[in-house]
């Protein structure tokens, strides 16, 4: 492991313990991992507790608005965690804005996507934005894992600069079950009740 | 004997003793017949294993010397203060006071220590931080439990933070000819407290009959109380070699450690009832979390450290 990812992983395990809960066993098989999103520790989190043979090949999704901003954090978004980037503010940017992932996921990479499109600021989700729904359905075989961040809320919230030492557990579920000729709105509501039912 | 050579000895007791532990351990495990028999060997195995691991990084820290030691006890104090707070509830208004609890208050406490600051290492966490952490979540303007708030907060910061900081504390202390060997004082601290939690843990398993507080802490009896203390009392006041005291008096400041721990360990499980768990953390296998460690410990450094003072 290179040094910096080692020492981003070691202050998330001092910080919050970022252990992982799997009802099922990790599989490397190309996976979306979906979570709640509380605070700016929610990728490193995830990624801390997936362990080095699933990391290797996972990029967290990552507005740029945030994450491309600053020598630091853009060092770590791009040369650490290899994330792939999308556009929040869709003002002067044209064609699609999956596209990116769609590429990730086409190179056979995992993703980390946290589908509310911006952080909450309580334990359970908000509605989920239709992102998830239309790379679910342009790639029927990948794994869809649904993950519940415990806590994260309660270490960092949404408007803090800070984090404060909080144990939270990672808790990946089961892979959601594809259903023929789901709606979106079904979809959607589906998904984020596998992320509640986590919590 | 010089400091060192004391050091040695013991050191090489608790290993022989954790090798008839382990020893024991295995034989349990081959014999153990029923299910329930086994998850309770199984559980006393993984304690065994986490006492070397426990063992091994107490005798680097005591060995590099007494800033090693105090980080190895601030770090313990950041670690059982997370279980603490992960387990209270807390408001968006209590950020700034826990920050300040974590970064500012467990590092300052330790420095104070390491710098010999006694008259504000006594005072840094009962006088200004009680003073100035509630005010400090006062200014978030959220009066939602603020008095609950407040007193968790303190109590959190006063077992996790302010008494166990009281055990490297005791390298403060100038005894008359018993100079460059306070590290013995602070193994004996610990050596008795964490046998008298042995001791009765292994006499409740073996004697137990009598629920001592069913409602507050399942697995206490009244056998192992009695058992475990008187032995962990007489296993101190054999220990008096290493100590400055004669054998009568580490007999007494035994005893006194054994009655704290125990108290130490009924209240904090009285706080873990009322928060609804049954362990605080996972940290330590077996165990539980870095708090069922030194719940006894929080309770009876303070004490040890304020007779050892007054009488020596």
């Amino acid at each position: 492991m290179r040094p910096l990812a080692a020492v981003l992983c070691g202050v998330m395990r001092t910080l919050v313990g970022a252990h992982a809960r799997w009802q099922e066993p990790p599989s490397s098989a190309p996976s979306i991992y979906f979570a709640n999103h509380t605070s700016h520790m929610d990728t490193l989190a995830i990624w801390a507790a997936l362990g080095p043979r699933l990391r290797a090949h996972t990029r967290p999704v990552a507005a740029r608005d945030y994450w491309d901003r600053g020598a630091l954090r853009r060092h770590v978004a791009r040369r650490v965690l290899n994330v792939v980037f999308v556009e929040r503010h869709r003002e002067g940017h044209e064609g699609d804005p999956l596209a990116p992932l769609a590429a990730a996921l086409q190179e056979g990479s995992s993703l980390i996507l946290f589908p509310e499109g911006t952080r909450g600021t309580g334990p359970l989700p908000g509605a989920f934005r239709s992102g998830l729904y239309n790379l679910a359905a342009r790639f029927p075989q990948v794994r869809l894992v649904p993950v519940y961040l415990e806590n994260m809320h309660r270490s960092m919230p949404k408007g803090t600069f800070v984090p404060i030492p909080v144990i939270c557990t990672v808790r990946f579920g089961a892979p959601l079950a594809r259903i023929a000729a789901e709606t979106r709105e079904a979809f959607l509501e589906r998904a984020r009740a596998a992320v509640v039912a986590l919590a | 004997m010089s400091g060192q050579q004391k050091f040695y000895w013991l050191m090489g007791g608790v290993v022989t003793l954790l090798l008839v532990a382990s020893l024991v351990g295995s034989l349990l495990a081959a014999r153990a017949g029923s299910e329930a028999a086994r998850a309770v060997i199984a559980n006393l195995n993984s304690r065994i294993r986490a006492w070397w691991v426990m063992v091994a990084i107490f005798a680097v820290a005591f060995l590099a010397g007494p800033i090693a030691t105090l980080a190895l006890f601030g770090a313990m104090s950041f670690f059982a203060l997370r279980e603490f707070v992960t387990l209270t509830p807390t408001r968006r208004a209590d950020h700034v006071p826990l920050f300040l609890s974590f970064f500012v208050l467990i590092p300052l406490q330790y420095a104070l220590i390491g710098c010999g600051w006694y008259g504000l290492f006594a005072i840094l966490i009962p006088v200004y931080a009680f003073l100035i952490l509630p005010a400090v979540a006062a200014l978030a303007g959220d009066p939602e439990g603020f008095l609950e708030r407040s007193a968790k907060i303190q109590w959190a910061v006063m077992v996790t933070v302010y008494c166990v900081s009281y055990t490297p504390a005791l390298l403060l202390l100038r005894i008359p000819g018993y100079e460059g060997q306070d590290a013995l004082l602070v193994f004996f601290l610990l050596l008795v407290t964490q046998m008298s939690d042995v001791l009765q843990y292994v006499f409740g398993k073996l004697f137990g009959r009598t629920l001592l507080a069913p409602t507050v802490s399942p697995s206490k009896t009244v056998e192992g109380l009695i058992g475990g203390g008187l032995a962990a009392t007489a296993v101190g006041g054999a220990m008096y070699w290493i100590t400055p005291f004669s054998p009568l008096e580490a007999l007494a400041m035994s005893f006194v450690i054994v009655v704290m721990g125990f108290l130490g360990g009924l209240s904090l499980s009285a706080v873990k009832r009322s928060l609804g768990v049954k362990d605080w953390g996972a940290m330590i296998e077996g165990h539980g979390g870095m708090l069922d460690r030194v719940d006894s410990l929080s309770f009876a450094a303070p004490i040890f450290f304020h007779l050892t003072r007054y009488f020596l």
